[in-house]
């Protein structure tokens, strides 16, 4: 049995191609010229310029954090390039401009810019390396006055907006990789929803990091305004280099009263081989503010990275506002991922709901980290956490590091947790009716994710489903 | 249909199977019975491809075919089924969509179409009346929190989905009721046909009176010591099995 799984272990890594494409690229090193080439290749105000610069001058007083539950080498921060961009683009008006090469890897990344993927009603803002390249639905968009772009066509087109929120939710100074998106960030997706309207599609980016050594420090940021409605969907694949590449990027969400966003993420970027040479160093500082009655719900998917350092997190400022995290981790071979979530109750009321699925597998770590925080005017306040983790195979880790901290006597936290292990005996169950091993670990691992994969838009969960079959092939045996 | 021969296995050192010698022949029911720890699952385990018994001596044939030599999903897939003394549990995939994948599995191995949802629904209402089963269960995670006799329903439920030709059920009447125990005989005579066999590990002599045997055999430590007709069960239950193991 085992010597038939093992041959299923080391199955290549399916996105790992790279796209020959003339490109923009900057000399490696970064110091403040560097930040102001960054705002001058983009034709950026000064306001824009001068924040960026504080916040790279931020960061240079700052330490990496060392905190988490995670091994690896020292970051040559000054060794990476800190810009590029396919020479093609300049403003594209139709998809026809687009470089047929980029269209080519968008195919073979399964997306398509194409008409069929409109008609399946999903706009999609693709970001390669640091410039979007193209923006679909665009004009069913606007007829609801929904505005999606670019971030840095954002900042031309919608200068006050942006003003008004960039570094509202996560400033500049919040911790050292959020520091140093701010100072470089390239490029990234911006979305406004106006009040009152329920945005008719899922938005949807898809990262992907193409050119070698390239740090992609992508910046997100959406706003909800009051009663609105947005689901959005993020994708990321990387290829596959046996350099290692950061990724540090910044998601800010603003949900304004009665307004609600649902965050939805299936991180797929390369994780290394199996000897963890190589991968995608993901540094990623996620958060959102609730209004009253708002809503700001996170689900990740996350199946690869060589490191993974994320804690979407939800502040719950208004009266009655709700955050929710609904996640799923996985780690095989010699992936490390320190995840998991913050809900920091401030309004009355407020109620958040964390379910935190980790699969370790290989010689894989998974630690979840989550602070639950009841401040002393977040009365009646209820948090539900449930924790589950999953080792196959022996060699694996799991750890949960949970801070709970309650201010006030009305509120309310339960918190559950579980260990299990994928057994030999769930797994002969299966194929003693018929499922092959690599049917029946990802079906019994699907069966531990389950109340996550419902929270996932349903091509979505679909894919999910199958990356995690493919993450986890031939983890037993 | 099933021919064994010499069978030896062990796990780890020690050694559980000592020698089997058994012939299963198409439309032929058998029986298995002997105490405690002699091996019975352990047969039954091997025959479906458990990775955890080495096999170290002898062989199986299966309808011309080296079972041994074949993974256990190919075994199923090939008409081998074995109804499990302890069903595991799998949280979080209902019973429907497992049967509904396990039956696929088989059809594409098969090479027939798969079946959509949809039909499959209307083949699970047949089968759960066989087993007179709550069609509630089928929505419920496989096994998970089912009771000891709703557990082994569900064994004969997937029995019945599956149409095996060679069935091995191990103490499927174990913790059965008796209106249980008469359901799931009455389930597995209602599959019963010329070309299918049938080995039923039990300690039960009840459970023979409604699915008679065309064989008994005795296993004790790790042998089969006598085998006979459907008597030597009704012997059984009047002498125990001491007079049998003394003289072996
Ligand atoms: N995985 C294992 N490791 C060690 N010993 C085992 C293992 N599996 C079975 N055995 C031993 O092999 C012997 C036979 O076990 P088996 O389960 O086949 O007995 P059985 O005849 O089915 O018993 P019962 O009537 O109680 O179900 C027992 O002594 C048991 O402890
Ligand atoms: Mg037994």
């Amino acid at each position: 049995m085992s010597s038939s799984i093992e041959s299923l272990v080391n199955r290549e890594y399916q996105y790992g191609f790279v796209t020959d494409v003339e490109s923009d690229t900057i000399e490696p090193g970064l110091n403040e010229d560097v930040v102001r080439l960054i705002s001058s290749k983009k034709d950026e105000p000064q306001w824009l310029l001068d924040w960026r610069l504080k916040a790279f001058r931020r960061w240079q007083t700052m330490t990496e954090p060392h905190w988490p539950n995670l091994k690896y080498n020292p970051i040559d921060y000054q060794g990476a390039r800190y810009y590029s961009a396919p020479k093609s683009v300049k403003p594209l008006q139709s998809l026809d401009e687009v470089d047929p090469e980029l269209l080519a890897t968008y195919k073979k990344l399964g997306i398509s810019l194409t008409e069929q993927k409109m008609l399946a009603g999903v706009a999609v803002d693709a970001i390669f390396d640091s410039v979007s390249v193209g923006t679909t639905m665009k004009a069913e968009l606007a007829k609801h006055g929904v505005v999606f772009c670019s971030f840095t066509e954002a900042v031309h087109d919608y200068p006050e907006l942006i003003q008004k929120y960039l570094g509202s939710v996560v400033p500049y100074s919040d911790n050292f990789f959020a520091a140093l998106n701010s100072a470089v960030f390239s490029d990234g997706s911006f979305c406004y929803v106006p009040k009152g309207v329920r945005c008719p599609i899922e938005l949807s980016t898809y990262f992907r990091i193409n050119a070698a050594d390239t740090g992609q420090f992508e910046r997100t940021l959406i706003v909800a305004d009051e009663g609105a409605y947005v689901s959005y969907l993020e994708g990321c694949t990387a290829p596959k280099r046996s350099t290692n590449q950061l990724h540090a990027a910044v998601v800010e969400l603003v949900a304004l009263d009665r307004s609600s966003i649902k965050y939805s993420t299936v991180q797929n970027w390369y994780a290394g081989d199996k000897d963890g040479v190589g991968g995608i160093y993901n540094f990623v500082t996620k958060r959102g503010k609730a209004l009253e009655d708002a809503k700001i719900s996170w689900t990740q998917v996350e199946t690869g990275s060589a490191i993974t350092w994320k804690y979407p997190s939800v502040i719950l400022q208004g009266d009655n506002s709700v955050g929710e995290f609904y996640s799923v981790a996985v780690v095989n071979n010699k992936q490390q991922a320190d995840t998991g979530t913050k809900m920091i109750h401030i309004g009355k009321n407020t109620k958040s709901t964390i379910i935190s699925k980790g699969i370790s597998a290989g010689e894989g770590q998974n630690s979840y980290r989550g602070r639950v925080q009841m401040l002393p005017k977040a009365t009646g306040s209820r948090n539900y956490t449930q924790c589950d983790s999953m080792l196959i195979g022996n060699k694996c880790g799991a750890h949960t590091f949970p801070y709970i901290e309650v201010a006030n006597n009305s509120s309310t936290t339960e918190h559950e947790a579980s260990t299990s292990k994928i057994g030999e005996d769930q797994i002969f169950y299966c194929k003693a009716r018929g499922l092959s091993a690599e049917h029946a670990i990802s079906l019994i691992v699907s069966g531990f994710c389950r109340e996550v994969f419902k929270e996932l838009p349903m091509e979505f969960a679909l894919e999910a489903q199958q990356l995690l079959g493919i993450t986890l092939e031939g983890s037993v045996g | 249909m099933l021919k064994i021969e010499n069978l030896h296995c062990s796990v780890g050192e020690k050694e559980i199977l000592k020698g089997i010698s058994l012939s299963v022949n198409a439309g032929e029911i058998h029986a298995i019975m002997g105490p405690n720890g002699s091996g019975k699952s352990t047969l039954a385990q091997v025959i479906a491809g458990h990775p955890g018994f080495e096999v170290t001596q002898g062989t199986i044939d299966y309808e011309g075919s080296d079972l041994l030599d074949m993974e256990p999903e190919v075994r199923a897939q090939k008409g081998v089924f074995l109804a499990f003394q302890y069903p595991v549990e799998i949280p979080g995939v209902t019973n429907a969509y497992f049967l509904r994948s396990a039956y696929n599995e088989i059809r594409k191995a098969r090479g027939d179409e798969e079946m959509d949802p949809m039909e499959f629904l209307d083949l699970m209402e047949a089968k759960l009346k066989l087993v007179d089963m709550d069609t509630a269960l089928l929505h419920r995670s496989v096994n998970a929190g089912f009771s000891g006799g709703e557990k082994k329903r569900n064994e004969i439920l997937q029995m019945a989905v599956l149409e095996p030709k060679l069935a091995i059920l191990d103490e499927t009447d174990s913790g059965l009721d008796i209106d249980a125990l008469r359901v799931v005989a009455g389930g597995v005579n209602a599959l019963r046909k010329p070309d299918n066999a049938t080995v039923i590990v039990t300690h039960y002599q009840r459970l023979l009176n409604y699915i008679v045997p065309d064989f008994v055999h005795v296993l004790a430590g790790g042998r089969i010591v006598k085998s006979g007709g459907k008597e030597l069960a009704l012997e059984l239950e009047a002498k125990g099995y001491d007079w049998l193991v003394e003289a072996a």
